[in-house]
C-alpha cells in the first residue's frame, strides 16, 4: 500500500514552476571587481561625486573584511572575481515612458509569473517599480503618487533628482562597514527603489517592486531606501521569482527603512527564488541586510516575510527602536525543502523608553531542508519598560530535515520584560490520513495544515499578497511529504 | 455494496486479520463487536485505506470496484466514511474550512457544483443544530482541545454533512455521555436510508438499542466467529465472549 508514497514522489519530481529564462540581450561588464569597475558603474549612472567616493570607501572596507561563517549554512566558496557586477538591458538610455516601450519579452515574462503589469495597474492599483536585471525598466503610477509629494522611483533616478534626500539617509541605517555583504553591496549596488513619504501623508496604495534575477552570472545588488516622514504611513511589497539556472547566483541586497516621529512602515516580502535542484545545485544565495530605524517617537516598523525560495538564505530584518514608544515587528514564514538552508530571524534593539517588539517566526522544514531561527532581543540601559515578545514555532515534514533555534538575549535594564515561546511540531501521518479519509488529497492536506500553521503571519500581509503567499506555499510543498 | 472475501492483514509482521468474510447490502446496519485487540479498528482502517498494513490475501469489493486498489481520498469521495475511534487534532485548521474543503472535494468528484462559504455555513449550522453541537466548535481548529465527547460528536457531524454511502463507526459511543449518545444515535438514524449502509463497531449493546442493527458479528482474534441478529448483542452483554471460544473449540478440532 505505497500509493501515497508513489504519488508524492511523482510530485517531488516536478520542475520548478517558474524556471524559465527571458532572452533579452544584456549589456554586461566582464566578470570581476576592481576600483575601475566601481568607477564605471558610477559613471554609467552619471552619479554625483560623493556617491562614487562612498562606493570606493565601501570597496576598500570590503577588501579588509571576511565573509561571515557563523551562520548555520554551508556552501562552496564564492569567487567574487567570477561575478558580473553590472548588466543592463539594451534599451534606450532615456528609459521608457510607458509600458508600450517595454521590451515585450519582459512583459511576457511577467505574464508567465501571473503578474501582468497592465492588469495590476488597473485592477490592484499597485504602483510597480519593476527591477529587471540591474536597471529599472518599468515605473508606474508615478504621477498619481507625485500629486501627494510621494517619491517612488529607481535609486539611480533618485540620485539624479533628489540627491540631498538620498545623501542624508543612504547608509544611515546600514553603514557600508556593517558587514561583508553590506559592504559589497555599498560598493557595487546597481539599482533598487527609493521611496519618500512626506509629512502627514498616508500613501494611498501598496508600493510594490518585483525583483527578478535574469542575466546569467549577474550578481544582484539591490539597494532600497524608504523614508517615512513624520506622521506618514506606507506599505511596501517586495516579491520575486527567478528563472532556472545551473550556476549559483549571489544576491546581496540592502534595504534601509527610516521612520520618523509617528510614522509607520510596513514592509512585506515574498521571496521565491530558484532553490536549486534536488542536490541543491543552481540555487540562489540570498545574503540580505535589511534594517529599519524607528527614529522618532511613536514610530513603527513592521517586517513581514514569506521566504520559500533560494538555496541559501541569510537574512535578519531588524529594527532599531530609538524613539520613545516606538514599535518593531517581525513576522516570518520560512520554508526549506530539498537541500535548502535558511538562517533567518531578526534583531530588535531597544534604545528608547517604552519601546516594544513583537516577533513571530514560523519555520517549516521538509525534504533535506535546514531551517534556523536566529534572533536577538537587546534592551539597552536607558530603554525603560521595554518589552519584547518572541514566538518561534517550527514544523517538520519528514525525517531528513532539521529545525534549529538560536535566541540571543541581552538585557541591560531591570524594567525590561521579555517573553519567549517556542514549539516544534511534526505533520503526522495520522493527520494526513484523517484529511484523506475526508476526501482531501495528501498534498491539499499538507498545504492546509501548513497554511494553518502560518496563519498568524499571513494575516499581517496585504490581502492579495496573503493569497499569493498561500498559493506559493502550496506549490512549494507539492511532493514534500513522504 | 461492500463485500469482503477472505481478508488477511498483517502489521509489523504480525497477522491481525485472519480471513474475514463480510457482505453488507445497501440499507443494512451491521454491528461488529469483539474483545479488545481482536482487530476491529484494523478492519476499519484497512477499509478506509490507512497505510502501514500489509494485505496478504483476500479482496474487497465496493460498489463493483476493487476497494483495496483505491487511494484513501478516492474511497472517501466514493462514499466511504470512517468515524475514528481516536479523532485526530489538526491545529491551525478551522473546522468549518476543513469540512467545506472536504465536501467540495467530494462534490467535485461527483460532478456537482461546489458550495460557497455562505451556502456551506448554512448547511453546517443546520446540521450542528440537529446534533445539538455547540456552534463555537465550528470555528475552532479541527478537534484541537475538543473534549472526548465533542470529538466523537464532531465525527458524526462531519458524517452528516458528507453523507457517505458507507459509514464505518469505530467506537463512536465510547466517551459520550448518556444524552449525547442518544443525540448522536438520532443523527445516525436520520442518515439511515435504503441506499446507505453502516458498519458500527462497539463494545456496548446500549448503542444498539438506539441504532438497531440488522446483523451483529463477533470478531475474535482476527476472525468473525459468530454472526446473528440484534439478540446476539444482548447475549454478549450477559455472557461476555469466552463462551464463544469454548463453543468454537467444541465445534471444530483445535488446529
Ligand atoms: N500497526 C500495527 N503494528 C503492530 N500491531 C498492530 C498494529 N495495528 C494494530 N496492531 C495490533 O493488532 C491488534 C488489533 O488491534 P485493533 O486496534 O484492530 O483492535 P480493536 O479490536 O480495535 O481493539 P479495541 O477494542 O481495543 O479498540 C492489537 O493487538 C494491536 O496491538
Ligand atoms: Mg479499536
Amino acid at each position: 500500500m505505497s500509493t501515497e508514497t508513489d504519488e508524492l514522489q511523482k510530485l517531488a519530481d516536478e520542475e520548478y514552476k517558474y524556471g524559465f529564462v527571458t532572452d533579452i540581450e544584456s549589456e554586461a561588464l566582464p566578470p570581476g571587481l576592481s576600483e575601475d569597475v566601481i568607477r564605471l558603474i558610477s559613471s554609467k549612472k552619471r552619479e554625483p561625486e560623493w556617491m562614487l567616493e562612498w562606493r570606493l570607501k565601501a570597496y576598500h572596507q570590503w577588501m579588509k573584511m571576511k565573509e561571515p561563517d557563523w551562520a548555520f549554512v554551508t556552501y562552496p566558496k564564492i569567487d567574487y572575481q567570477d561575478i558580473v557586477y553590472y548588466s543592463a538591458p539594451k534599451s534606450k538610455s532615456d528609459g521608457p515612458q510607458s509600458l508600450d516601450e517595454i521590451d515585450p519579452e519582459l512583459l511576457e515574462t511577467y505574464k508567465k509569473l501571473g503578474i501582468p503589469l497592465e492588469e495590476q495597474e488597473v485592477l490592484a492599483g499597485v504602483a510597480v517599480d519593476a527591477v529587471f536585471d540591474s536597471v529599472s525598466v518599468a515605473t508606474t503610477f508615478r504621477e498619481k503618487l507625485g500629486e501627494q509629494g510621494i517619491i517612488f522611483c529607481p535609486m539611480s533616478e533618485a540620485l539624479q533628482e533628489h540627491p540631498d534626500l538620498v545623501r542624508k539617509y543612504l547608509g544611515s541605517v546600514v553603514p557600508y562597514s556593517d558587514n561583508f555583504f553590506a559592504a559589497l553591496n555599498s560598493a557595487v549596488f546597481s539599482d533598487g527603489s527609493f521611496c519618500y513619504i512626506p509629512k502627514g501623508v498616508r500613501c494611498p496604495m501598496e508600493l510594490s517592486t518585483y525583483f527578478r534575477i535574469n542575466a546569467a552570472k549577474t550578481g544582484q545588488f539591490e539597494r532600497t531606501l524608504i523614508v517615512a516622514d513624520e506622521g506618514s504611513y506606507v506599505s511596501y511589497l517586495e516579491g520575486c521569482t527567478a528563472p532556472m539556472r545551473d550556476e549559483n547566483q549571489l544576491h546581496a541586497a540592502v534595504v534601509e527603512l527610516v521612520a520618523l516621529k509617528d510614522a509607520t512602515i510596513k514592509y512585506s516580502t515574498i521571496q521565491n527564488w530558484y532553490p536549486g535542484d534536488d542536490e541543491g545545485v543552481g540555487g540562489i544565495y540570498n545574503f540580505v541586510t535589511k534594517r529599519g530605524k524607528c527614529l522618532g517617537a511613536n514610530s513603527r516598523i513592521s517586517w513581514t516575510q514569506v521566504e520559500t525560495g533560494s538555496a541559501i538564505t541569510w537574512k535578519y530584518p531588524s529594527c532599531i527602536l530609538i524613539g520613545d514608544n516606538s514599535k518593531g515587528e517581525f513576522y516570518s514564514v520560512a520554508l526549506t525543502k530539498k537541500r535548502q538552508q535558511a538562517d533567518t530571524g531578526t534583531k530588535m534593539i531597544h534604545i528608547g523608553k517604552n519601546t516594544r517588539s513583537n516577533i513571530v517566526s514560523k519555520g517549516i522544514s521538509a525534504g533535506h531542508g535546514q531551517n534556523t531561527y536566529r534572533g536577538l532581543g537587546k534592551i539597552n540601559k536607558n530603554a525603560k519598560n521595554a518589552r519584547n515578545y518572541t514566538q518561534c514555532d517550527s514544523m517538520l515534514i519528514g525525517s531528513e530535515c532539521g529545525a534549529h533555534t538560536f535566541p540571543y538575549i541581552e538585557i541591560g535594564n531591570s524594567t525590561a520584560h521579555m517573553e519567549h515561546e517556542a514549539s516544534t511540531s511534526k505533520i503526522g501521518e495520522d493527520q494526513i490520513f484523517y484529511c484523506q479519509q475526508r476526501g482531501l488529497s495528501a498534498e491539499d492536506a499538507v498545504s492546509m495544515i501548513v497554511n494553518g500553521f502560518c496563519k498568524e503571519v499571513f494575516k499581517e500581509l496585504p490581502m492579495e499578497f496573503a493569497v499569493e503567499a498561500q498559493k506559493l506555499l502550496a506549490v512549494n510543498l507539492e511532493g514534500s511529504v513522504g | 455494496m461492500l463485500e469482503i472475501r477472505n481478508l488477511h492483514v498483517s502489521a509489523e509482521g504480525k497477522e491481525i486479520l485472519r480471513g474475514i468474510d463480510l457482505k453488507v447490502n445497501p440499507g443494512e446496519v451491521h454491528s461488529i463487536m469483539g474483545p479488545n485487540g481482536s482487530g476491529k479498528s484494523t478492519l476499519a482502517h484497512v477499509l478506509s485505506g490507512r497505510e502501514g498494513y500489509e494485505i496478504t490475501a483476500g479482496e474487497v469489493d465496493f460498489k463493483g470496484q476493487d476497494l483495496l486498489d483505491m487511494k484513501p481520498e478516492e474511497r472517501a469521495r466514493e462514499g466511504v466514511f470512517l468515524a475514528f475511534q481516536y479523532p485526530v487534532e489538526i491545529p491551525g485548521v478551522n473546522n468549518t474550512y476543513f469540512l467545506r474543503a472536504a465536501l467540495n472535494a467530494i462534490r467535485r468528484h461527483r460532478g456537482e457544483e461546489e458550495l460557497d462559504a455562505m451556502e456551506f455555513l448554512r448547511l453546517a449550522r443546520s446540521k450542528a443544530k440537529l446534533l445539538k453541537m455547540d456552534q463555537s466548535l465550528l470555528s475552532r481548529p479541527v478537534n484541537e482541545g475538543f473534549s472526548g465527547g465533542e470529538k466523537k460528536r464532531n465525527e458524526i457531524f462531519q458524517m452528516s454533512i458528507l453523507e457517505p454511502t458507507l459509514g464505518i463507526l469505530d467506537e463512536t459511543d465510547s466517551g459520550l455521555d448518556i444524552d449525547a449518545l442518544k443525540i448522536v444515535s438520532e443523527g445516525v438514524n436520520a442518515l439511515r436510508s435504503p441506499e446507505r449502509a453502516f458498519v458500527i463497531v462497539t463494545h456496548y449493546q446500549r448503542l444498539l438499542e438506539y441504532i438497531v442493527p440488522d446483523f451483529v458479528h463477533v470478531l475474535d482474534r482476527g476472525r468473525i466467529v459468530k454472526s446473528g441478529d440484534k439478540t446476539l448483542a444482548l447475549e454478549l452483554e450477559k455472557r461476555g465472549y469466552s463462551w464463544l471460544r469454548e463453543e468454537a473449540g467444541e465445534a471444530q478440532p483445535v488446529a
